[in-house]
């Protein structure tokens, strides 16, 4: 491969007016699957499309398979792209609109290429419907399969698992994952850190249009189950069952609020666990846990600063 | 140059749609007036003036304005074009396939009818359904290449294509003459006139001048909608 599935981006940036929204990325994208997370607005999108050529940059240098795509449609030979919105050809079928794909990048047996792609992403029983009468997950798989078709080396991927059930994510993830290992550049993009929990693979985090964290999935995840949660805690005798936590490794802190509990605490797995067990033995019954600091930008700004 | 694939999605997108039965309401009306104006009309003119005046100045060019601004601008609108874009075929090929079929479509609903109306007024072989036929394929091409551009140039591109023809072509064109050479009415009405030879058709051209300007007119909107689809742009995740 290379070389010929390399993303290579160099002082990257893209602004709107005043608004910058990507600000000076130097990053090198290769073979195998790389998330590409970061909170709404962080500028995600906007990068994505840098690669895809749908924007120039206003600064810096971008290849594809050593190409500039901006203005140079040419790229899309080696490039995949399936876009976050989900504005297809709704009167079409999803046959006829991979398949038209497939006459649209010449291939010389367009139905074959077609029926390989809706196999891959097992669209194959519903491939005669008329596209508006998908769901969200099926429109997201078609669009994959007609991204797909030309059996592109690099495919980027947009939100990929906006709006699917947890069974579908797992099937888009292992969709990924298997093309991933066929030698393919696969990026996609996510504001949901727990999406990508399962995989393998590298991750680039986007904070305020600026690259903020690059690295193993593992380190990431280990970070993400290892930061401080803040629960609070409401059960039947929250004075008793803080004086048992306090005691505990797991737990760094308990206070007493008149909501209830508020218990900080270092390792989340072990937390859970151990707070059942707690509850079980002392006859205490738990109302309710809620996390309380789980905003994104909470999750990201640990992961930036550490 | 053209992209089979384009153009079949494109006819099949408008023509597939409740939107066409609106499409075939204007040559609806059109016909019917004819053929209320062959039982009664006094005037021996009346075929031209009404279908110069009505077709060349309201049927056709409103046409072409919603099919032009819609075969393309649809698309940008509704971020759709992101899938015809993310494939190896020319921005040129796409504005010449999506011009193509506008053609189509506005010949289908435009041009035919008002030769149709024109020869159930003076007879299909004659003069005048020849004369308003050519004038008409005229103002199908130019019309759609104005509306693709500005279909790729703005969001507002009905708006704007209104403004040009009720201001330019309306108001500019009657008061000042130099703006005629640079209308794309007058251009139809000239060629139409070239054959037809009826001078209610208030045409103002001479038939080089007219297929000359014409042919500028189109060549060059296509060429500014191709450069401007080269270098379409994303809307960016506003901040």
């Amino acid at each position: 491969m290379n070389g010929g599935c390399l993303i290579e981006l160099r002082g990257v940036s893209r602004w709107y007016g005043n608004v910058v929204a990507v600000n000076d990325i130097t990053m090198t994208i290769g073979p195998g699957i790389t998330g590409l997370l970061g909170p709404n607005g962080a500028g995600k999108t906007t990068l994505l499309n840098l690669m895809a050529g749908f924007l120039a940059p206003s600064r810096g240098e971008l290849t594809v398979a050593g190409e500039p795509s901006w203005r140079n449609p040419r790229s899309f030979t080696v490039l995949g792209l399936v876009p976050e919105r989900d504005s297809v050809y709704a009167f079409l079928t999803g046959a006829d609109f991979v398949a038209s794909t497939a006459r649209l990048h010449r291939l010389p047996d367009p139905g074959a290429a077609a029926q390989r792609a809706i196999e891959i992403v097992d669209m194959a029983a519903a491939q005669d419907r008329r596209i508006a009468t998908y769901s969200k997950g099926m429109r997201q798989r078609i669009k994959v399969a007609a991204a797909l078709v030309h059996d592109p080396r690099v495919l980027l991927l947009d939100e990929p698992f906006n709006g699917m059930d947890p069974r579908q994510r797992l099937e888009m993830m292992d969709l990924l994952e298997r093309m991933a290992g066929q030698g393919r550049t696969i990026l996609f993009s996510s504001h949901i850190l727990e999406e990508v929990e399962r995989m393998s693979g590298t991750i680039q985090v986007i904070v305020g249009g600026r690259l903020a964290a690059s690295g193993d999935f593992r380190a990431i995840r280990r970070l993400m189950t290892s930061r401080p949660h803040v629960f609070l805690v409401r059960t039947s005798a929250d004075r008793a069952l803080g004086a048992a936590l306090i005691g505990r490794p797991a737990v760094t802190g308990v206070e007493l609020t008149q909501r209830g509990l508020s218990v900080r605490t270092c390792d989340f797995g072990a937390f859970s666990r151990e707070l059942a067990a707690l509850c079980r033995d002392g006859g205490i019954r738990l109302h309710e846990v809620l996390p309380s600091d789980e905003s994104l930008e909470s999750v990201f700004s640990y992961l930036v600063t550490t | 140059m053209l992209n089979p694939v384009m153009l079949r999605i494109t006819l099949r997108a408008t023509l597939g749609r409740k939107r066409a039965l609106v499409f075939l309401l204007v040559p609806l009306v059109l016909l019917l007036i004819t053929v209320t104006l062959k039982l009664v009309a006094v005037s021996p003119v009346w075929p031209a003036e009404f279908l110069g005046a009505f077709g060349f100045s309201v049927v056709l060019p409103l046409t072409a304005l919603i099919i032009g601004t819609s075969v393309l601008g649809a698309e940008i609108d509704d971020g759709s074009i992101v899938h015809l874009l993310a494939t190896p075929v020319s921005r040129t090929a796409v504005v010449l396939s999506k011009f193509a079929a506008a053609v189509a479509l506005t010949i289908m609903f435009g041009a035919l009818p008002e030769f149709v109306a024109a020869g159930i007024a003076r007879g299909f072989g004659g003069k005048l359904a020849l004369g308003l036929l050519a004038g008409a394929l005229v103002a199908s091409v130019a019309y759609n290449a104005l509306f693709v551009m500005l279909s790729v140039l703005t969001t507002r591109a009905i708006a704007a294509g209104l403004l040009y023809l009720l201001v330019w072509e309306g108001l500019l064109g009657n008061l000042v003459g130099g703006v005629r050479v640079l209308s794309i009415g007058q251009y139809s009405v000239s060629v139409a006139n070239a054959i037809a030879k009826a001078s209610a058709l208030n045409a103002h051209l001479t038939l080089t001048t007219a297929i000359g300007m014409g042919l500028v007119v189109t060549v060059a909107t296509l060429a500014v909608a191709a450069r401007r689809l080269a270098a379409f742009s994303v809307k960016g995740e506003a901040v």
